[in-house]
Parts: C-alpha cells; structure tokens; sequence
C-alpha cells in the first residue's frame, strides 16, 4: 500500500469542515483542518499537505488569495486545489481558476462527486511526480553525458586537429555542428620535411562520424613520419576503415602532400568537393578534383590510391574545403552551392583574402537561420623551404665519444620495386645510430631522392624532361605508372657509415640496372637552366645537402657523401 | 520524405523510388522497401526523379542496398538524377559502384 495521502481541509464553517473531514478520512485519506485562511497558509507549511479543499469565501485572507500563495509556495510541486463554493455564477467559478484552482466542488456535497474528483485530482498529482522523477532523470543523464562528451572531446581534439597546423602557411575554420563533428583534419611533417595534410569527412555527425578518427589518425601520423608515401598512407586507412566501420559508413578524404623543396603538391580526393590550386596570383585555377571512392567502401583490391602530382610555386595556394561549407543553407533552406563556392574563389581579388571571402560569405549565406553542418575550409600557401618553421627536434642525439665503422648492403628486385617503397625501412635502420638521428630530415631526403632517380631514370628509363611541359607532371606520373608494370632491374644501396667521435660521414652508393647516362654533359648543362626548372631540381638538392656527389661508370653508379660534426648542431 | 517500392511484373526487379529529401530520416522506410519483400529480385532500380536532396547518409543507404543485393555482383541502378544529386554521386565516384542514369 502506498503512503497515504495527507490533505488539508480549509473551511470556516465549522459543520461544512467537520462534515467534509469525514467524508475524506473515511476514503482512507489523512486529514487535517484549517479554520480560516490565515490558518491554512500556515498548515500548508507545517502540515505539508499533498492535496487542498479549499472554501472560497473566508474572513481575513480569502479562498483565491490563499490558492495563489500555495501555488506559489508549492514551485514545482504540483498540489491540486479544489475549491469548495457555494457559487454558482459562471464568472465566480472562472476566479477559481484563475487563482490556481484545479477544479472546484459544490455545497452541499454528493459523496460519490467527491471520491471521484478526489481520485482524479490523486491520479494527476501521482502522474505529475512521476514526470517530474523521469525529467530529473534525463537532466541528470544529459549532464552526465554532456561531461563525458567533453572529456572525450578533449582527447579527441587532440588527436583529430593536432599536429602542424601553428604554422603560419595552412589557415583554418573548423565550426563543430555538435560537441564532436564529422569533419577531420590532420597535419604532420614527414622526414623529408614534406608537410602532408589530411581533410576528412566521416558519414553522419556526433560520435559515429568521431569514431573513425581515432585509428585514421593514428595511421595518418604514425605512417607520415616514419616516411610512408601519400599512397601507402591512404591504403592503409582505407584498409582499416573498411574493416572497422559498419557497412553504410566510410569517410570522404583528400590528402595533399607539399614537397616545399620541389615546388609540387600530389594529391588524392575520394569523395571531397574539389580542391582549388590558385596560381600565378590567382591568374589561373586549377581544380583537384575527387576520382576516387571515398575511404572505407571497397576492399584493398579494389581501392584505387592513385594520386597526381601538380606544380606550386611560393605564394601559390591551394583551398579545400568539406560539403558541409557547399550545403551551407540559409532561412529558404538553399544551398551555398559549388557556383558560389567557384565564383568567390575564381573572381577573387589577388589582394583581398580569399579564404576570409569565402568565411563571411558562407556566414552570411546562413545567416540566422541556425542551422548549421560541419563547416571546415582549409588554405595552404607554398612557402620557400627556408620559410618552413623548424622541425620539433624531439631526440638530439647525445655526444657519443666512441668510434664506429660499419656497412650495409641492401638490393631491390622487381616484385619490390613494384610493391614496396623501401625509405621507410631503410631509414628506420639509420636512425638506428644515434649520431644519425639529428639529421634525419636531411638523409630521408637523400636517400628518397637517390632512390627516385635509380628507380625512375634507372631502371625505368624516364626522362625527367617530359617534367617541364604544360600537363608534364601528368605525363611523366602517368608513364611512370605504365613502366612499373612490366620493369626488370634492381636497384641496389651501399651504406658505409664511419663514426670517429664528434665527426662522421655516411657513404651511400646507389648502382642501378639501367643503362644510365652522360653525366658529364648532364651536369655542365645543369650549370645553365633556371632554379625555377621543374627538372632537374633533385640533383640540386643533392648537392646543397651533400659533401660530395660522384658518378661512376656509365652513370647508373652513384656516390654521395654525408657528413657531419657535432658542432654542426 | 516518401518513398515507394514496386517489383515489375516478371518479378525480378524491384523500383524503389524516392521524393523529397533523401537523407537520414528515410532510413527505415528505405530498408524496409527491400527487406520486406517476400521475393528475391535480380536488379534494383532506385528512381530519384522527385529526390531534390541527398546526403551523405544516403549514400550509406545506397551502399547497404549494394551490400544486401549481393555486394559487387549486385545490379543496382539509380535512375532519374536531377543534376544536384547527380554531382553528389559523382563527387563520391559511385558510378564505380553503381549503374547511374
């Protein structure tokens, strides 16, 4: 049995409150009598009454003034009145109302009206608690939920939008729909001071679409340092993701690599709205458009991570942006639309931001209609190599005194000149030696240009002049594919490494099975083409980051040596 | 949001066709459309004549169908793309995966 329901019976009338007290005790209620208004003010306080039969007119503070204070006085609670009246007009009954009465009652009482208002006002008050028990509840939840969510978001903040992007070159605007979004953006250097960056866009918003994150994130850094190409990198996340995610999800990506030294950027869009390369103070567009399947639909046989390689030159920029900034929609529910995306970026002032422009227009096209999808627009200017901002050197080798001499050789057949790109391991195994690990930067970029030039001019016999013509980069990717496919050869490194206490130099020969070429007219022509060539770029950069750099044979041997001194820094 | 399925009348292929805004919130009615069927049909045709939207989630709807219909031995058509839906589709390179009309 339930608790029993405590009521204040307020009358003036000494019958009417006696009669009416009994009537209510012997419906198993609890009773207790208030004499006037005044008196029923104060019961209500003492007595904590759960229901109210209130008389209307009463000396002193009347009936409708009391219903208010208790209503007042009860807040939330919800404590049901009923007046008793002998009134009958239409208007007096309304003030009952009015003052906060939940029904009302009239003399001379009919027992059976009564039990059954009783129980209905009972029933009200039973349902109202319950109500208020569940709201409570969920109040309670949400803000459990809501301090989870920022606790987690802080975790994921730090995964999803970390990495390089305090760098002064890549602007962005990232607006979250939710306390997490869908949208990801990640950055990060690899050892060739290449910066690679990843825009991404999960299915759905809120936790599904944050989920993902997590492990392409991981990929994406994790890969991206120890030297993976751009390929690699997508290969691997898509394998995952596909693995991971449920059927229906998967995740539009773009990932561009800049090489600063090279002045190119390669690029791979699955599912993206197009990126645009602004060049030559933005005289001429070009559009990186999506030819991909976003990531985590097909299964590794079936992916494609093909990318394309452009040319940027410093002060060129390129704009990406998600669908979300495309399906922007104002008060009308319109679309921000790919007419106006393009139309502010091609008809951009050189001197007015575009990336600011296209901000306020975006937000203007919204404008208070409040709604709003994830919005990430991202800006990427090419700098000079010289402007990148120094790498965090987080291991500084410590001074080793000791003297040490020894040598590595290791050769690539077809199926892993096909398949593999061995930087990675290789330059895994050299940070091996301590005094090699401050000048990790320089020797991934060493190496991966020596194993280029083997692989691509080598044994696959490309001509690095196809380079400068005006879909070059296309053609010579292009063909550089096709050649992959059947090629023969090998190419071979030799590392010698001697360590005499602050000083050393690593030795390193690349021999390839090519047929190599006429070095000597090769280097003197080298001597008379612009910095700005797009071929021939490589071998400058050999050059300023080597002692020495020998050609043997018939060209397809080559020898550079790498030295430092701890003074060096 | 409505959407409605038909089988021809040899019974082996199913037209669902979609109106309105095809996203989230069509789910359900979606899967229904082609679970509920008491046969087996060997091609689908997904009609979105009257689609004037399309989202990210409703690719993954179109995906799950895939999925369901026998995944990359499915035939799946999407007929009837107004030029909106259209450049979402290719954006995202489905006619890889699916017949586009």
């Amino acid at each position: 049995m339930a608790e029993t329901i405590r009521i204040l019976v307020a009358d003036d009338s000494e019958v009417d409150r006696l009669l009416l007290s009994t009537i209510v005790r012997k419906e198993g209620y609890e009773v207790q009598q208030a004499v006037d208004g005044f008196d029923a003010l104060q019961m209500f306080e003492t007595y904590r009454p759960q229901m109210v039969l209130l008389d209307a007119v009463m000396p002193g503070i009347d009936g409708f003034e009391v219903a208010r204070r208790i209503k007042a006085q009860a807040g939330e609670e919800f404590v049901p009145i009923i007046f008793l009246t002998s009134l009958t007009e239409a208007d007096e009954l309304a003030r009952c109302v009015e003052a906060g009465g939940d029904d009302f009652l009239s003399k001379p009482y009919n027992k059976v009206i009564l039990k059954a208002k009783l129980n209905a006002m009972d029933r009200m008050r039973e349902m109202h608690h319950t109500m208020q028990l569940q709201r409570d509840e969920i109040t309670h939840h949400h803000a459990h939920l809501v301090q989870e969510q920022e606790a987690a978001k802080a975790v994921f903040d730090n995964v999803a939008h970390a990495g390089n992007l305090n760098v002064p070159f890549i602007k962005t605007l990232i607006s979250p729909l939710a306390i997490f979004n869908g949208d990801v953006l990640l950055a990060s250097r690899n050892p060739a001071d290449e910066v690679y960056v990843l825009l991404g866009d999960f299915t759905g918003h809120g936790l599904t679409a944050a989920i993902g994150t997590m492990p392409l994130a991981e990929i994406f850094y994790g890969m991206t340092q120890k030297g993976f190409l751009p390929g690699e990198i997508l290969r691997e996340a898509n394998r995952k993701l596909q693995g991971m995610l449920p059927k229906g999800y998967f995740c539009c990506a773009m990932l561009v690599a800049f090489n600063f030294h090279k002045g190119t950027v390669e690029f791979w869009n699955g599912g993206l709205p197009q990126g645009v390369l602004l060049r030559d103070g933005q005289k001429s567009l070009v559009h990186l458009d999506s030819k991909h399947l976003p990531l985590g639909i097909v299964g590794d046989d079936r992916f494609d991570a093909t990318t394309q390689v452009v040319e940027m030159a410093p002060g060129d920029r390129l704009v990406m942006c998600t669908d979300g900034i495309i399906e922007a929609r104002d008060k009308q529910g319109n679309q921000f639309g790919f007419e106006a995306f393009n139309r502010i970026v091609a008809g951009a002032d050189p001197r007015v931001d575009i990336f600011e422009r296209l901000k306020d227009a975006v937000y203007r096209h919204i404008g208070s209609s409040g709604r709003e999808d994830d919005i990430t627009l991202v800006e990427i200017t090419m700098v000079l190599p010289e402007d990148l901002p120094p790498p965090a050197n987080e291991q500084v080798a410590e001074s080793v005194t000791g003297s040490e001499e020894w040598r590595l050789s290791y050769e690539l057949r077809p199926r892993s000149l096909r398949a593999a790109n061995p930087l990675p391991l290789l330059q895994h195994v050299l940070m091996e030696v301590p005094q090699l690990r401050s000048h990790a930067g320089s020797i991934y970029t060493v190496l991966a240009e020596l194993y280029s030039n083997a692989l691509e001019h080598g044994v696959l016999g490309l001509d690095s002049s196809l380079k400068s013509s005006a879909n070059g980069f296309a053609d010579y990717y292009r063909a550089r594919a096709l050649a992959l496919e059947d090629l023969q050869g090998y190419v071979r490194f030799d590392f010698r490494c001697e360590i005499e206490a602050a000083r050393g130099s690593l030795i390193i020969t690349v021999e390839d099975s090519g047929p190599g070429f006429d070095f000597r007219s090769r280097l003197s022509e080298l001597e008379h083409t612009s910095r700005l060539a797009y071929h021939g770029r490589g071998m400058r950069l050999l050059r300023s980051l080597c002692q020495s750099i020998e050609y043997r044979g018939k060209g397809n041997e080559v020898e550079v040596v790498f030295a430092w001194s701890e003074e060096d820094g | 949001m409505a959407i409605s399925a038909e089988v021809s009348t040899t019974g082996d292929e199913l037209t669902i066709a979609v109106a309105g805004r095809f996203d989230f919130s069509s789910h359900q009615e979606f899967r229904n459309a082609y679970e509920a069927l008491d046969t087996t049909p060997a091609r689908y045709r997904i009609d979105l004549r009257e689609a004037n939207y399309i989202d990210s989630s409703a690719l993954g709807m179109l995906l799950l169908l895939r999925d369901y219909a026998g995944g990359d031995k499915a035939v799946v058509e999407i007929v009837n793309c107004t030029s909106d839906v259209r450049k979402i589709l290719s954006i995202s390179n489905f006619e890889q995966l699916f017949t586009i009309h």
